[in-house]
């Protein structure tokens, strides 16, 4: 994960922004996307999130392999949705307008179209909100912003010890796998498939003892030093929300309690070009 | 003056233990004093420790009588966290004890949980960086961090708290030894700055003695046996009785004949006063004799320019160039990251060299696939948890024949003769899981023996062992050598182990192999051990305190006699170092 979206330090006021407020942004950004299907708000959200994108200073690579997954499942959804249930767009839009017969119940209409493009254009408008979130906010300060918005400490802290003991795990599962290799547990594609997928018991094992003996005394550790002591606990990490933090937090609330007043307005989630 | 910690007639038994682990334990530590409890593995010295932190009896549950009282409460009411604001413990395992994503978080860490806030957290993290001489690495990673600066994390990390008592659980085992002697200097430092109680629990007794502690207590089967200050303590055959070894010098001299008393101060060889005994180890160093043993066999193991890097232009290993013949036990020596496991990585096939060659019995093995490299050459992993994979002992030895087809009543044979060489053979239809940690390490070296290898790696084979343990498996490798022999290669940093079991010493630092010489040359010569991150024996010390110029050839006989002294002791017993069993158990 820390290759694929790697959080750069770069100085920009949304890189300053604290992590609760960038987290506030996302959960509500999602929701309220998630919410609409309402093509001009889409639309406009695409377009905060892009001057978003180009004030973050994010860069292509920072994001280009994530973005290319996100691109395949997007595709896959679009595709099966057409196969599934041609005529969605029809149900909704409660109309019917034949654009070519391709075969047999499967006619390529517009309002089939306009739907699946009101889906692409969703998952331009989440996508990017993740991006943001991951590649200006600081990991130390993802459990920080977490607890913030009213998660549990200790559901929170434990997403920091995942980023924190993910790599060590890691390098122990290729210490494991290259000794096991040598003992003639071949790994490599030479071997057959189900050979493989047994064999992987033979890394498995080692890999949760070791992991189980660090977990002992990780948690010891933990425990030395007075975790879960209190009911609550202070982050180090935690940037203080500032005037800047503000304003986007009330900003994000206002825009997306607008976005579904302005959806919902008509009683349907739906924008309808088709009357 | 009070005491800030005493045991008053204190017993410990652990719930599921038969027999209790502490007997009647009186003890008093006073304010201020730098105590170090010492005692081999299983002795007891960790279980003393747990009951100060309060993890006996809050995470390990046992029936304790008698009392203990640290700092004028009792830990089982106080509990761990009660505890964790006087108390601060050091663990042995630094990545684990290493919890927040940098420096500075984990600095923090005992703060946060206090829900201090945040101004006075940052400003208090900045003091202990400073303590702890950390202060340009705040933002750093674990993994960007040497052994040495996670230890100082981790003392920042409970000193942070402003604890009264340091707590240390064998600080310097995963430390080199040169990293070992700063860390050691470190906590001189603390102690004297920051006026607090320390408590150093360690087998490495030279390496603590580095600086000045005031006492010894050494534990022997749950009891307190003895003591005393250092002086005395290295005068009496208490350390020697009970597994500890003592400073290489005083064995030296005791060897020599000479009875040292406390006046001339042992503690430390730099101010000890050696003249009294220094004819003595004189004639001792002369009457000694060297055998020469020469090995002729041919090269079974050769490198030519031998070039890794994992990224262009970041070379870790450049130039490495050595041969190997068969029957061989050496040693693979320098400072953590100098490339020690890249290079061992190399030989297995795991990486592919840069450039350079690897030659096994005289032909270039770049063709062969780790699983074939496998077959001639052995890697035993640091720790047996890493490498078995089965439930049954059998099994688990039998692994490597097995994915190679072998027929099965060809496996049973040579698992029955492996496991008979390991002495595991009384245990052969155990599960694994009822071994002890010495025994596991043994099936893991026989689950590689049983393939019957040419050479064997062995990565870190004694790390974190005590004294009788690291006897005892290195002996066992000493028989494989000997009676078989097969062509052993030790990744180490253990300056004992190089010295008393090797004949030779690769010195790797920084990629570069800058030396590959007797171990004794090695550890006499200052400025290969110290860019190797090594420590100079202490030997050679009283070799020149004793006017005797040729200090190599010092240890070197020194090692030859205690080599004849452990042979005389296996042969009297009148039975092989005894395989598993008792000892480990």
């Amino acid at each position: 994960m820390n290759k694929l979206l790697s959080y750069k330090e770069k100085n920009t006021w949304i890189h300053h922004l604290s992590g609760i407020t960038k987290l506030i942004f996302f959960l509500l950004w999602c929701i309220t996307s998630a919410m609409t299907y309402d093509t001009r708000v889409l639309l406009i959200m695409i377009a905060v999130t892009l001057v978003i994108f180009a004030i973050s200073k994010t860069e292509w690579k920072q994001i280009s392999s994530v973005f290319k997954v996100v691109l395949f499942f997007m595709i896959l959804n679009v595709v099966a949705i057409f196969i599934l249930s041609p005529y969605q767009g029809c149900e909704i839009y409660g109309s019917r307008t034949v654009l070519t017969p391709l075969f047999a119940g499967h006619d390529l209409t517009s309002e089939e179209l306009f739907y699946l493009f009101n889906v692409v254009i969703k998952y331009f408008t989440v996508t990017p909100a993740i991006f943001i979130f991951l590649v200006t906010t600081d990991p130390s300060e993802f459990a920080a912003s977490m607890n913030g918005v009213g998660i549990s400490y200790t559901i929170s802290y434990s997403v920091a010890i995942a980023l924190r003991y993910i790599p060590d795990i890691q390098d122990d599962f290729h210490r494991i796998r290259n000794a096991q290799e040598a003992r003639g547990i071949e790994m490599s594609s030479k071997a057959k498939l189900m050979e493989r997928i047994k064999r992987t018991s033979s890394i498995i094992f080692p890999l949760l003892f070791s992991t189980m003996d660090r977990i002992d005394v990780v948690s010891n550790a933990m425990e030395l030093r007075g975790f879960g002591k209190k009911k609550k606990r202070t982050w180090y990490a935690q940037k203080k929300l500032r005037a800047m933090d503000y304003v986007v937090i009330i900003f994000t609330v206002v825009f997306c309690t607008a976005a579904l007043v302005f959806t919902y307005y008509d009683g349907s989630r739906f924008y309808n070009p088709f009357i | 003056m009070e005491p800030i910690i005493e045991f008053k007639n204190f017993s410990f038994k652990y719930r599921a233990q038969q027999e209790p682990s502490l007997h009647d334990i009186n003890l008093k530590i006073y304010p201020g004093e730098k105590i170090l409890i010492t005692g081999p593995s299983g002795c007891g010295k960790s279980t003393i420790a747990h009951c100060i932190n309060a993890l006996i009896p809050c995470s390990f549950a046992g029936d304790i009588t008698g009392s203990i009282t640290v700092d004028g409460s009792t830990p089982s009411k106080e509990g761990v966290f009660g505890m964790s604001t006087r108390v601060g413990t050091v663990l042995q395992d630094t990545d684990g004890q290493f919890i927040g994503l940098t420096v500075a978080e984990d600095l923090a860490f005992a703060l946060e949980n206090d829900a201090i806030p945040h101004d006075e957290m940052h400003r208090r993290v900045r003091e202990v960086a400073d303590v702890v001489s950390m202060k340009d690495f705040m933002k750093h990673a674990p993994t960007e961090l040497s052994g040495g600066q996670k230890q100082r994390v981790s003392m920042g990390g409970v000193l942070v708290d402003n604890v009264k008592i340091l707590l240390f659980d064998e600080p310097l085992a995963n430390l080199d030894p040169a990293t070992g002697k700063k860390t050691i200097a470190l906590i001189d430092e603390i102690c004297k700055k920051k006026d607090v109680t320390a408590i150093i629990i360690e087998h490495r007794l030279e390496d603590v003695l580095y600086k000045d502690v005031d006492r010894i207590i050494v534990v022997d089967d749950g009891r307190i046996i003895a003591d005393d200050n250092p002086d005395s303590m290295l005068c009496s055959d208490v350390l020697n009785k009970t597994g500890v070894r003592e400073p290489l010098y005083v064995t030296a001299i005791k060897h020599a004949g000479a009875i040292i008393k406390p006046e001339d101060h042992p503690q430390h060889i730099e101010t000890m006063n050696v003249e009294p005994y220094s004819a003595a180890v004189r004639k001792w160093f002369e009457s000694t004799v060297l055998p020469t043993h020469k090995n002729d066999n041919p090269y079974v193991l050769e490198t030519e320019n031998l070039c890794f890097a994992y990224t262009e232009g970041v070379p870790v290993l450049s130039d490495i160039n050595f041969k190997i013949r068969k029957g061989e036990m050496l040693s693979i020596v320098g400072k953590n990251g100098a490339g020690k496991s890249t290079l061992s990585s190399l030989i297995c096939g795991f990486y592919k060299p840069s450039s350079g060659r690897i030659l096994l019995s005289g032909s270039d093995i770049s063709p062969l696939s780790i699983k074939e490299r496998g077959e001639k050459i052995g890697l035993v992993m640091q720790s047996p948890n890493q490498m078995i994979s089965k439930p049954m002992i059998r099994e688990e030895v039998g692994l490597g024949l097995a994915v190679r087809g072998v027929p099965e009543d060809e496996i049973n044979k040579k698992v029955d003769d492996t496991l008979r060489i390991c002495g595991l053979y009384p245990y052969r239809n155990w599960p694994v899981s009822a071994l002890s940690f010495g025994q596991k390490k043994r099936v893991s070296i026989a689950s590689i023996l049983v393939m019957d290898p040419e050479i064997l790696i062995l990565d870190e084979p004694t790390a974190g062992q005590d004294y009788r343990h690291y006897t005892e498996i290195m002996e066992f490798l000493k028989k494989l050598n000997k009676e078989m022999g097969l062509t052993i290669l030790m990744i180490t940093h253990d300056m004992h182990l190089m010295l008393e079991y090797t004949d030779r010493a690769i010195v790797l630092a920084d990629g570069h192999m800058i030396t590959d010489e007797s171990p004794a040359n090695v550890l006499t010569d200052q400025e290969v051990a110290d860019k190797a991150y090594l420590k100079q024996t202490s030997l050679y010390d009283l070799a020149m305190k004793c006017g005797i110029d040729d200090t190599s050839e010092f240890v070197d006989r020194f090692i030859e006699f205690e080599r004849n002294a452990q042979q005389g002791k296996t042969t009297s017993a009148g039975k092989e170092p005894s395989p598993a069993g008792g000892v480990l158990a």
